[in-house]
Formats: C-alpha cells, sequence, structure tokens
C-alpha cells in the first residue's frame, strides 16, 4: 500500500487519508462582483494536470489535520508535503 | 439469457482470433477530419463519418494502439436506464444501434442483452429507483421495479437475506440491457472504417494543436506536422491535456479507475448486477471470468493503476453479495483513466475555437454511448452544429447552470 508521509505524523498508510482535491484554490474576493462564468470557475473548474499537482489531504484516521501536498499525477509520486500555513514548495 | 440456458464449454462460441483488420498507413500531410484517440469514440466517430455523411478523407491519431485506452478496460455494461430526458435520448439511441451494430458492422461483438439490475438497499434507495423506473417508463424506455425475491428469481446467486449490512430491498430492472466484447467492438468499427478509407494511424500521439485566428489548421504529432480541416477530440481520460493544447479550459478530473477477472468458471451469473450502495457491480463473460468493477480512486490520476485497498473493499461488497464468490480467484486487475465531470454527463459537441470540436467527459460510463455518441459526434463535425440527442451536452452548461445531474440519480454510473 502507498505510504502518505503526513507533515506531523510521518508516513502513514493511504487508507487513513482523505482527498481533498486541488490546494490553494481561495474563496472569491468580492463574491458580489463575479460573473457566471466566473462562478462557475470558482465551483466547477479545477486544474487537470498530467505531471505536478498541488493539492489537499486530509490525514482522517491519525491526526485529522489538513495539509498539502505536490503529487506527480503520472506517476502517483509525492513529491513534497507541506502545512497550510507554508509555502508551496518550488520543485522543478 | 439465451446463451446461459444451456451449459457449454466456456469460449466454444467465440470466433478464431482474427487477421489483420485494417490497414496501418503512415500519416498523409492533410486530411479533411483528424480525429484524436483511437479508443471506441473515436474509431466510431471515423466509421459514422465515413458511412453517415460520406467523409472518408479522415485519419484517427491514437498515441498508443487501437483500444489501448479505456476501450479495451472497461467491464463493459450497456443500459439506458438513465433518469434524465437528456441522457434518456442519447443512451436509448445508442441502446438502439447496440442491438443492430453486429449486422451493421458485419461482424461479431458478443452482444448479450442479459439485462442488468440495479440493486436497493435503504428505503432511499427505493424511492429514488422507483422514480428512476416511471422516468425510464415515461420515456419509452423499458424499466420494471422488482422486489427481493424477483432479484433471486433473475439472478440465483445473489444473497437476499435480510442479516446482512446492506440488505437487497429490490432493484431496477432493464431487460435489453447487456454486454459486449469490448475489443471486438473496436475491431469491428476500425475494419469498417479502415476499408471505406480512414486512415488509422496508431503510434501516434498529438503534441500540439495548432490555430491561427482562432480557427483549427491542424496538429503537431511525434509522426510531425499534419493539417486538417477540422479537428474532434476523442481523448477520453487524456482530454484536460489535448484541451490545454487548444487553450480551452474544461471542467474535467481525471481518476484512475480499476476492473478485476476472476479465473474462468462455468456460467453461474445470467444477468448483470450493479450496486450503488455497496459499490460493486458484477457479471459473467462470454469466456466465463467473473467481471467486477468498482468506484474511482479519489485521487486525480493518469497511471493507469490504482490503490489496492480499493479492491479489496469491492471484493468485500462482492463477497457478501455473492457468498458462492468467496471461493474464486482474482485472475487479473487493472485500470483505466477515466475523466470525470462535476454533474456525470459528457461535454459533446463546438467548443470556442472554429472547427474544432469535443468529445469528452464520459467518466466511467461512456462504453455504452460508443454508437450513440459516435453517431452524434459525427453528425456535429460533419454539420457544424450539434445533433439534438448532444445538444444538451454543452460545455457552457456550467456556466449557465444547465446541468444534467447524474450523479447518484443513474444508479452506480457505469
Ligand atoms: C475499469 C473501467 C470500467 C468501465 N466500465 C464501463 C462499463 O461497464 N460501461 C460503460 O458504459 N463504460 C465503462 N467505462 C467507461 C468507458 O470505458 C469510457 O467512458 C470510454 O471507453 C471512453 O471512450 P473511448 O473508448 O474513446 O476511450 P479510450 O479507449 O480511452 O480512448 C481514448 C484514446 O485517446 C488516446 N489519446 C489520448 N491522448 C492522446 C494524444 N495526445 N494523441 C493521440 N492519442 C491520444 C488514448 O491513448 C486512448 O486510446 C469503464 C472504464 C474503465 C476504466
Ligand atoms: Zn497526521
Amino acid at each position: 500500500m502507498q505510504l502518505i508521509p503526513c507533515p506531523w505524523c510521518g508516513p502513514r498508510e493511504e487508507v487513513e487519508f482523505h482527498y481533498g482535491g486541488q490546494a490553494h484554490v481561495a474563496y472569491p474576493a468580492a463574491p458580489a462582483d463575479l460573473s457566471d462564468r466566473e462562478w462557475a470557475e470558482y465551483v466547477f473548474f479545477r486544474d487537470n494536470p498530467k505531471g505536478l499537482f498541488a493539492e489537499r489531504w486530509v490525514h482522517s484516521t491519525g491526526c485529522r489535520r489538513w495539509f498539502n501536498a505536490i503529487r506527480d499525477t503520472g506517476t502517483h509520486d509525492f513529491r513534497a508535503v507541506y502545512r497550510p500555513n507554508e509555502p508551496k514548495p518550488v520543485i522543478s | 439469457m439465451t446463451d446461459m440456458d444451456q451449459p457449454s464449454t466456456p469460449g466454444a462460441d467465440l470466433p478464431d482470433h482474427p487477421d489483420f483488420l485494417w490497414r496501418n498507413p503512415d500519416p498523409k500531410p492533410s486530411y479533411d477530419v483528424i480525429i484524436v484517440g483511437g479508443g471506441g469514440h473515436g474509431l466510431a466517430t471515423a466509421y459514422y463519418l465515413a458511412k453517415n455523411h460520406g467523409i472518408t478523407n479522415v485519419a484517427v491519431l491514437e498515441k498508443g494502439w487501437l483500444a489501448g485506452g479505456n476501450m479495451a478496460r472497461n467491464t463493459t455494461i450497456i443500459r439506458s436506464n438513465y433518469l434524465w430526458d437528456e441522457s434518456s435520448g442519447i443512451y436509448e439511441h445508442s441502446l438502439k444501434l447496440w442491438e443492430g451494430l453486429a449486422e451493421d458492422l458485419d461482424y461479431p461483438i458478443l452482444f448479450s442483452q442479459r439485462g442488468v439490475l440495479n440493486l436497493a438497499h435503504t428505503l432511499q434507495d427505493v424511492r429514488d429507483s422507483v422514480r428512476r423506473v416511471n422516468a425510464n417508463n415515461l420515456n419509452g424506455i423499458d424499466a420494471e421495479w422488482i422486489d427481493a425475491q424477483g432479484v433471486k428469481e433473475l439472478c440465483p446467486i445473489v444473497n437476499i437475506s435480510p442479516d446482512v449490512r446492506y440488505p437487497v430491498l429490490g432493484a431496477t430492472y432493464q431487460p435489453r440491457a447487456g454486454i459486449a466484447k469490448h475489443d471486438y467492438v473496436a475491431w469491428g468499427y476500425a475494419r469498417r472504417a479502415s476499408d471505406m478509407g480512414v486512415d488509422l494511424i496508431q503510434d501516434c500521439e498529438v503534441q500540439g494543436i495548432d490555430i491561427v485566428n482562432g480557427r483549427v489548421v491542424g496538429v503537431q504529432t511525434s509522426r510531425g506536422p499534419i493539417r486538417a480541416g477540422k479537428v474532434a477530440l476523442c481523448g477520453a481520460g487524456h482530454s484536460s491535456v489535448l484541451a490545454d493544447m487548444a487553450g480551452i479550459r474544461v471542467p474535467l478530473q481525471s481518476h484512475p479507475l480499476q476492473a478485476l477477472v476472476s479465473e474462468i468458471l462455468q456460467p453461474v451469473h445470467p444477468t448483470v448486477v450493479m450496486s450503488n450502495a455497496v459499490h460493486v457491480y458484477v457479471s459473467q463473460a462470454h469466456k466465463g471470468e467473473l467481471v467486477m468493477g468498482a468506484g474511482i480512486d479519489s485521487y486525480n490520476g493518469y497511471g493507469q493503476r490504482g490503490s489496492f485497498h480499493i479492491i479489496e473493499d469491492q471484493m468485500s461488497a462482492a463477497v457478501e453479495l455473492f457468498p458462492i464468490f468467496a471461493r474464486a480467484h482474482v485472475l487479473r486487475t487493472w485500470a483505466g483513466i477515466v475523466d470525470v465531470t462535476p454533474d456525470a454527463s459528457p461535454i459533446v459537441g463546438l467548443t470556442e475555437v472554429e472547427d474544432l470540436y469535443l468529445n469528452c467527459g464520459w467518466g466511467t460510463g461512456g462504453f455504452k454511448a460508443t454508437p450513440g455518441v459516435g453517431s452524434c459526434f459525427a453528425h456535429t463535425v460533419a454539420h457544424g452544429r450539434p445533433h439534438p440527442y448532444n445538444e444538451p451536452f454543452t460545455l457552457d452548461r456550467f456556466t449557465t447552470g444547465a446541468l444534467v445531474d447524474e450523479h447518484g440519480a443513474a444508479a452506480v454510473a457505469h
């Protein structure tokens, strides 16, 4: 089973985690000003790259905390994990 | 149930392995239409472009081999008992084409209308199922509500004991639904398309889409540039990657979807059983393997493999529903990459780039649509406007809000 490195608990089995989709999607700063297209973008559209992807995970049956990861969607390899208050690491 | 009535040697009625069924040409410098993706949808679109519209200066470009994507990885369930009118339209159109497809292609596709049961395990399941049966009947689609005893009569190996975690309370039944042999379907379309002049070009990856003044003019490939009057994208799991090349943003997430087969067994399972609540679905292939699938892996992935715990969950559900499966062995597991939309309905139609057409978002359930979407997408490409059956499935619906929400509504989405 794939091990996922929780930034608080260290490597744990994948079944302890849940996936949260793309990271760094901010709630619109001025919701009342959004066009329908902009709302659609916020609600329905997410990046879907083949390669490095910044995404959210939660350690549901461990510390129950959310964190971010940079994972390669082509290989499923976790390249970095970081806590929500930490900046997105730069990986080439 | 015809082929299940009498015991027969498993595989005895399968045709021999075919000789070469299509030409393997080098790409020409230019085509009227380039179809990207040689899965079921790309091949069917090519076939109907040639057959229904007389457009034969067509190439299908496939980065791997024909049907090496989801087309020959799916669990081949064919049905049209979706909830909403928009879905009923295109899936029932497709089912009608399936009913004449072997004759049309002059090729065996082993389409077996053995019926599909969608099980209900909770009172809410029961209400939703009965509602769907009523909606189907209003749309002229065969559908019945069957109680647990009726399920047992149709499929004697299902455990209908009330003492399990998710007891079977009943099921919807679509008698005309069934399965087909997916690789034969691909070969059948490929053979006829090639005969009519379509170039099927394998080992040819599209790496860029050339757009001049808002109009598509060709593609860059691993085998050089090719010019095109029109380009039609049928990339399934890779649709986001292809759309990115044209600067088009699509609301898709690509996930692994796994399936597995048992060793070859004597006929034990006469129909197709699907369960959304415990999330497994099972049929028995013509050769005799039990074919089972589950839900997607949660994370985005292009790796054509998924996590083992999904298979464990799926097997525990299968063994509860079918106790005799406890003695079967898993022979092989695999995964495809499915392109999932927010409303579990596809996106089929025009794009903001002129002469560039998009067919994607079929997610976990596009095999059944192969003839239907092939014919409608060919119509869309030939006429430059959508066929009435794919008109509701625009990219724009995510902005207008006219979603066709089949998540949950259409039982399990395969
Ligand atoms: C495990 C599993 C079970 C399923 N079960 C069912 C089921 O029971 N019933 C059902 O209706 N549906 C089912 N599906 C869904 C169904 O298989 C898909 O919706 C359908 O096959 C998608 O259309 P396609 O056949 O054209 O896709 P594919 O066969 O995936 O074709 C897309 C092709 O595009 C090619 N391609 C991608 N990028 C490029 C590029 N840049 N250049 C050139 N070529 C490219 C790929 O190599 C691929 O061959 C299942 C899917 C999976 C994975
Ligand atoms: Zn943790």
